[in-house]
């Protein structure tokens, strides 16, 4: 009798103050039958692999409007890969630039979703994305 | 189950966090591996002191659980934390948002915080719950603190695996009268008013204390039950623990140094007392009992195939058979 529900965090990293997106992303993902760890505003690398460390979870997801993701991304990627979570599917959404997505990807970003995207898309995602446990 | 399992049992105990936490992942989705990691862990377990910290939402629970965890941790006290949150009953999902607010614990490796959903079991919310707590108590943790939100059964759940329960009240937050339809004063060692910066606050403490002290108990709990009796009560004076009523304001830390001596001078009263044990032995009668139910169900369940267990049900709904004649089939059902 396995009971397995992804897990699945959802930070928002920078200083901009604007979480709506985030919180949108988090009840939908909810409402596809997810457990959504949502952290809030103003999360700092540390804290997101932290709380993605301390939660276990299946992925990460992170809304960066600031553009500050070229800051933010190598950061968290290398304390993920410090902490063994580089096997962690993490994906972005918000405002990214399309020149950008190709290098964030090389910095191991799984997938980037922008504002365009369904919520439907990332749920379907993160189902594909799921580690074997 | 997981092969790894035993893998991380072992880096669990040698302090990995990355380990503790998947072993904890594992013990919620599965029972038989929460039975394999508490048999292997069990023996390293009865160490921590678990808090039930429970309350109407925006009570200031997750404001509370934040700061209690740094007075703890500024008396060299290291902390685990399980913040329970209610599953959608439509969809299975659960939007989990404890640690909104406990951003001034980060990086503090003498923390460790848990995020979990209700999963709506039946009855199984408090069972894994303990399953959780058995592992935090393991990897080392001194206070453990379980927050639930107060909404019916499941905080009176949680409070059956704490040794001390603390119910957070807000001034303007329900009346008197929902506080005792509540039952929080039956489950209450420490009563907390939050918010003690608004208006209303000390009339919140007063009225608390006068229904502590006209209720059965003239406000002390004894062995964790209601004393009927005047008798009673004197008999058991001695033993008795007076139920403190603490102003607190979670937004700045006010009164948590008094919550946190309150909590610790509880464990001691616990100890002294012999409740302690009485207290793990009730915890222990109602987690076999829970477990042994589960068993026979199932057992019964297996022995009966399917394909009778639907006609028989299927009999009931054309109302062929009554329920208890149902129910008598079923456990006397011989191949
Ligand atoms: N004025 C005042 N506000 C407080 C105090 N403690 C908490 N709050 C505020 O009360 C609101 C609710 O606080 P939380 O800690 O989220 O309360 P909660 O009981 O965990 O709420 P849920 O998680 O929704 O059940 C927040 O806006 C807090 O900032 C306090 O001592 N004084």
């Amino acid at each position: 009798m396995n009971e397995r529900k992804p897990r699945i965090l959802i930070a928002k990293p920078g200083l901009d103050g604007h979480d709506r997106g985030a919180k949108v992303i988090a009840r939908a993902l909810r409402d596809a039958g997810m457990e959504v760890i949502y952290t809030g505003l103003r999360q700092t690398p540390e804290m997101i692999v932290e709380a993605a460390l301390q939660e276990d979870v299946d992925a990460i997801g992170l809304s960066i409007l600031s553009g500050a993701h070229k800051a933010l991304i190598p950061r968290i990627t290398t304390l993920m890969g410090e902490n063994e979570l580089e096997d962690v599917p993490l994906f972005l959404g918000g405002i990214i630039p399309d020149e950008d997505i190709p290098v964030m990807k090389e910095q191991g970003v799984t997938a980037v979703f922008g504002p365009g995207s369904s919520t439907q898309d990332i749920s379907a995602f993160i189902w594909n994305s799921l580690r074997e446990i | 189950m997981s092969p790894k399992l035993d893998l991380w049992l072992t880096e669990m105990l040698t302090g990995s966090r990355r380990a503790l936490a998947r072993i904890i992942t594992a013990v919620e989705n599965d029972p038989a591996v929460a039975e394999h990691a508490i048999q292997t862990l069990y023996p390293r377990t009865g160490q921590a002191h678990i808090l039930g910290l429970t309350g109407a939402p925006g009570a200031g629970k997750s404001s509370l659980t934040t700061e209690l965890a740094l007075e703890l941790r500024r008396r060299d006290l290291t902390v685990g934390i399980v913040a329970v949150d209610p599953s959608s009953p439509f969809t299975g999902g659960a939007l989990l948002g404890d640690r909104v607010r406990m951003g001034a614990l980060a990086g503090d490796k003498g923390v460790f915080i848990r995020s979990m959903a209700s999963r709506g079991r039946l009855g199984g919310l408090s069972s894994t719950t303990s399953a959780v707590l058995k592992v935090l108590d393991a990897a080392g943790f001194d206070i453990l603190i379980v927050e639930t939100v107060g909404a019916g059964q499941a905080e009176v759940d949680i409070a059956s695996t704490a040794h001390t329960t603390i119910v957070i009240e807000a001034p303007g937050m329900g009346d008197d009268v929902q506080a005792i339809k509540a039952g929080i004063l039956e489950i209450a060692d420490i009563l907390v008013v939050n918010k003690a910066d608004r208006a209303g606050a000390h009339q919140k403490v007063k009225s608390l204390e006068m229904m502590l002290h006209l209720g059965p108990q003239g406000g002390t709990r004894h062995h964790g039950k209601i004393i009927a009796s005047p008798a009673e009560i004197q008999a058991s004076s001695q033993n008795a623990w007076p139920i403190p009523v603490i102003k607190t304001e979670a937004i700045n830390g006010k009164g948590l140094s008094d919550l946190a001596d309150q909590i610790l001078s509880h464990r001691t009263h616990l100890q002294e007392t012999g409740q302690w044990l009485e207290r793990e032995r009730e915890r222990a009668l109602q987690e076999a009992t829970a477990l042994i139910q589960q068993r026979l169900l199932a057992q019964v369940q297996a022995q009966i195939p399917a394909g009778l267990q639907h006609e028989i049900y299927t009999a009931v709904a054309e109302r062929k058979i009554s329920l208890y004649t149902a129910v008598e089939q079923i456990l006397n059902y011989g191949p």
